[in-house]
């Protein structure tokens, strides 16, 4: 690229490129790259260079970011190049700003202004290059500022002006659809333009518009298969043919345009089986581009309504693909065939030899797309050779990505297509084995319940499930296995090891401790673990027998009693308190066999009536619901975040009005408008009894900005720190810090939902701290991002928050 | 949409013109250039010239020690991409010079191929050089 030198590069630029391309390693490389960058730098910076060398310092620029590091000092005399009159520099200077810049980049305001300039240039070379920035870097925001003119340019004499400006409106259309509605007749009229360039180039826009929707375009499908039928007949210049084609790429976007049209429009497809026909005939199957075009004539001709004699041709020109030598057209051919198996489920019997040869080329690129083949041509008579060819292809692939998608494949087709549920197991396992942790875990979700309930045959169901037991602890003996695998396993164990009496509880038990100790770091399978062993205690006791724990389970009860995770420490203390019912009761909390049947919950507690009346006589208070509680925020108003209109105790987003002086004790409905006097330091009665301003506020800071604004707080006898050093709790003078801070009990602080469920009065006091934090940042007023960042740090924190306060169910409950 | 990148890479790997038609920061494209450069070099004459990476697919073609590479959506189709890049080569040909930009500039936009006509592309860039 650089090694010619014709655009008066400088021999140091020259001897870059070539120590850069005789470099021997990474380490090298990094280390003359980095030299440049220290030499650029210096040399940029300096006053008055001379433009040709300012040119070539930001070629070398981008060649530097090229090579992969940064060069953004550089960036700002990119942006200044483009004002340069002389058109190499001025195009020089766009082309560096579109390759290091975003449309997102702060630098963008500055070029806005030059390209509203150079759109109205004189040179059409000018508006040219202007017109390809605006295709890089134009983005939401800025549209407004250049569309006007755009829109005129596509009038312009110039077509290669005409064309650029065409795909500006495209990018347009594809940052901003809403905006360009009104717009879109221009895309219909410059399909006509007289210039095949500027039509050429309208399909594209028109390609998204009619993916969109292809409805409001098939007024057009005449125009398409006119202007395909005159290219194909070689009506357009010369210069738009390639290899004796006549412009190929311009007949492919006409080939997909009526594919999408066609679709399902028995009227559409009929007015384009001529043309098809013809380029069919047309098009040279020596040459690759020919076998492009033929290629996406197959494509159209399966999408549109069937046409028996252009499915025949499409036929044979897929059967000459896949006949062919060379890779790159059997795989078209791969391709077309499954495109046309829905139009002709046999096809793909007919060329079975050629399919086999695909899959089994060591060429991965053709095995995946033949596997993509074999899936849509499964059926439950094939599925179980075609799944099996595909779990030994996936064992074999290293890239997680493309396992992933392999193993989602198996899935899916065991699911739809088994011939048997034992199969099915076999299959999964194998799956769950190699590729466990990359399938969604709904995937072991579905499995279990499968196992739990998929034969409707009493018999065969538990003949199932015995062998699955058999199967799982044969497998327990190997080493690294997934976690979602061991999940599985174990939820098995527990709920069917010692159905059948061939395993002793002891036994499984003793399986799953070991489980549980080799994967100590993994919190959900040891919750799986010690679930399925209070499980099979259950059972044991249900049938009158006594439970004898082994040491280690007693041990390991111990250890997840003590855990950090919650969930382990419930299910720890839950089996503990299991032990000492009897089987009666635990009949009833654990029955058998019972993970897919419905739980009903109570949500009134209605079971409890009758210890409440009891209390309620012998004295206890009775429950006041939030909403009557004095002065306290209404908890619930949280649930509606985003509504952003001002009930008095939710929060607000806009500014408070300026501070009055003191008033008398407030209620609190009118707390929210009457804000700052609390700073004063009023007195404590008189605090104490007007709920403290803090609940009502927005956590995005809006509202003490009026007080530091306007008028002064009165600190005198105030300790100077604010924040939690400072901070003496209850009950201490409240001249001391922050005047709020007193008897925390009394208040609902801000932050934190969960501690409005009676949480620690410490805990209370530090989440208003925190809260005084972010306020004593003075901001005027709340703009749109800091709205939506305060909804989404709600809604993030609420559903944090409600998920750790829900308890987890054992593995056993969840379905 | 359509084309999402074209690389040129040499034999040993550097990169020596680099266009992307969605915005990746340096780090992400050092990375995807260093991950599609092994797949493809390590890849035979007689295989595709396709590859599967990711949610998408790369098309290359080599000219002795040069590589090219686009990166295009799923939908497009291979061989006339692959046909382009030929087209894109044969036009570089006809005109010497630093301008491999600046013609990929004329043939691209958006990600869509919107000039195939070597006079077309060739033009503008002929009239900058006689204005230089």
């Amino acid at each position: 690229m650089g090694s010619q030198g014709g655009w008066g590069q400088s021999k140091e630029f020259l001897d870059l490129v070539k120590s850069i391309g005789e470099a021997r390693s990474k380490a090298e490389e990094d280390r003359i790259v980095l030299q440049e960058i220290e030499t650029l730098k210096r040399r940029i910076n300096e006053p008055d260079v001379p433009r040709r060398k300012m040119k070539e310092y930001i070629i070398r620029l981008v060649y530097v970011e090229m090579l992969g590091h940064d060069a953004s000092f550089g960036y700002i005399h990119a942006v200044k190049m483009t004002h340069d009159d002389s058109l190499l520099l001025k195009r020089t200077g766009y082309l560096a700003v579109t390759l290091f810049l975003n449309e997102d980049h702060d630098l963008i305001i500055l070029i806005v202004n030059t390209i509203q300039k150079d759109l109205r240039s004189d040179n059409y070379l000018v508006v040219c290059a202007a017109l390809a920035a605006v295709c890089k870097l134009i983005n939401e925001e800025t549209i407004p500022a250049v569309l006007p003119q755009v829109v005129e340019l596509l009038g312009h004499p110039k077509e290669t002006v005409r064309k650029k400006a065409i795909m500006a409106l495209h990018r347009f259309h594809q940052r901003a659809p809403t905006t360009m509605s009104h717009l879109i007749s221009n895309f219909r009229k410059r399909l006509c333009d007289n210039d095949p360039g500027v039509m050429g180039a309208t399909l594209c826009p028109l390609f998204d518009l009619i993916t969109e929707d292809a409805n409001s375009y098939k007024d057009l499908v005449m125009s398409f298969v006119s202007i395909l039928k005159q290219v194909a007949e070689r009506r357009l210049s010369k210069a738009y043919d390639y290899h004796q084609m006549p412009a190929p790429f311009i007949q492919i976007k006409l080939l997909k345009i009526l594919g999408l049209l066609g679709s399902g429009d028995k009227q559409a497809s009929g007015a384009m089986y001529n043309v098809l026909e013809d380029i069919f005939k047309k098009s040279e199957p020596s040459s690759n581009i020919g076998n492009a075009v033929l290629y996406e004539c197959i494509c159209c001709v399966s999408s549109i309504c069937q046409n028996d004699k252009l499915l025949k041709t499409a036929a044979e020109v897929t059967s000459k693909f896949l006949k062919s030598e060379s890779h790159n057209l059997k795989y078209m051919g791969i391709d077309a065939l499954g495109r046309l198996l829905k139009r002709n489920p046999e096809i793909a019997e007919e060329h079975q030899l050629a399919v086999i040869d695909c899959l089994e080329d060591p060429d991965d690129t053709l095995k995946r797309k033949t596997f993509e083949l074999l899936h849509k041509m499964t059926k439950s008579s094939n599925v179980e050779v075609i799944v099996d060819r595909m779990i030994d292809y996936m064992i074999s692939i290293s890239d997680n990505h493309y396992k992933t998608d392999i193993a989602s494949r198996c899935v899916e087709l065991a699911e739809q297509y088994a011939p048997s549920n034992h199969w099915f197991i076999q299959i999964m396992n194998k799956v769950f084995e190699h590729a466990g942790d990359l399938v969604d875990v709904r995937v072991a979700h579905n499995f279990m319940r499968l196992i739990a309930n998929g034969e409707d045959d009493e018999g065969a169901g538990s003949q199932l499930r015995s062998s699955a037991v058999v199967s799982y602890l044969h497998i327990l003996a190997e080493p690294k296995l997934p976690s979602v695998f061991l999940q599985v396993i174990c939820w098995v164990l527990g709920e069917y090891g010692i159905t059948d009496g061939k395993f002793s509880a002891s036994y499984i038990t003793g399986k799953l401790c070991d489980v549980a100790e080799a994967r100590s770091n993994d919190d959900t399978v040891r919750a799986y673990a010690i679930a399925a062993i209070m499980k099979i205690c259950a059972f044991e006791i249900a049938a009158g027998r006594k439970v004898e724990l082994l040491p280690e389970c007693q041990s390991l009860i111990d250890e997840l009693s003590a855990s950090h995770s919650t969930d382990l420490q419930q299910i720890a203390y839950e089996l503990q308190a299991l032990l000492g019912l009897d089987a009666r009761a635990v009949e009833t909390i654990m029955p058998y066999d019972a993970s897919c049947e419905d739980i009903e919950v109570d949500r009134s507690l209605s079971f409890l009536n009758s210890f409440v009346n009891q209390s309620l006589q012998n004295g206890a208070r009775p429950y006041i619901p939030e909403s009557e509680r004095p002065g306290t925020l209404n908890i619930s108003n949280y649930g509606a975040h985003d509504q952003l209109e001002a009930p008095s105790h939710a929060l607000r987003f806009e500014a408070y009005e300026l501070p009055k002086p003191s008033p008398p004790p407030i209620p609190p409905a009118l707390l929210a408008a009457a804000p700052v006097a609390d700073l004063v330091a009023v007195p404590e009665s008189a605090y104490f009894s007007t709920e403290p301003h803090q609940p009502s506020e927005p956590l995005g800071g809006a509202a003490m900005s009026p007080a530091e604004h306007g008028l002064r707080l009165r600190l005198e006898g105030v300790q100077k720190k604010w924040g939690r050093p400072s901070y003496s709790s209850s009950s201490s003078s409240s001249s001391s810090s922050a005047p709020s801070v007193s008897a925390p009990s009394a208040q609902k602080p801000a932050n934190g939902v969960a501690n409005a469920n009676g949480a620690a009065a410490a805990a209370g006091a530090q989440a208003r701290d925190s809260s005084y934090d972010s306020r004593r940042n003075p901001l005027v007023e709340v703009s749109a991002e800091k709205q939506r960042l305060a909804a989404s740090l709600f809604g993030a924190r609420l559903q944090e928050e409600s998920r750790r306060r829900r308890p987890h169910p054992p593995p056993g409950a969840e379905p | 949409m359509g084309i999402r990148f074209v690389l040129l890479v040499n034999k040993q790997g550097q990169t020596r013109l680099a266009q992307y038609y969605e915005y990746l920061t340096l780090e992400e494209r050092r990375a995807l250039e260093g991950e599609i450069v092994r797949k493809c070099l390590t890849r035979t004459e007689q295989q595709c010239s396709f590859v599967e990476h990711r949610n998408y697919k790369v098309v290359y073609r080599r000219y002795a020690s040069l590589f090219f590479l686009v990166g295009v959506d799923n939908e497009e189709n291979e061989l006339a991409v692959l046909e382009f890049i030929h087209l894109f080569v044969e036009t570089m040909d006809r005109h010497f010079g630093n301008v491999a930009h600046f013609m990929l500039e004329e043939m691209v936009m958006n990600g869509c191929v919107v000039e195939t006509s070597k006079s077309n592309i060739l033009a503008p860039i002929q009239l900058m050089d006689k204005a230089a």
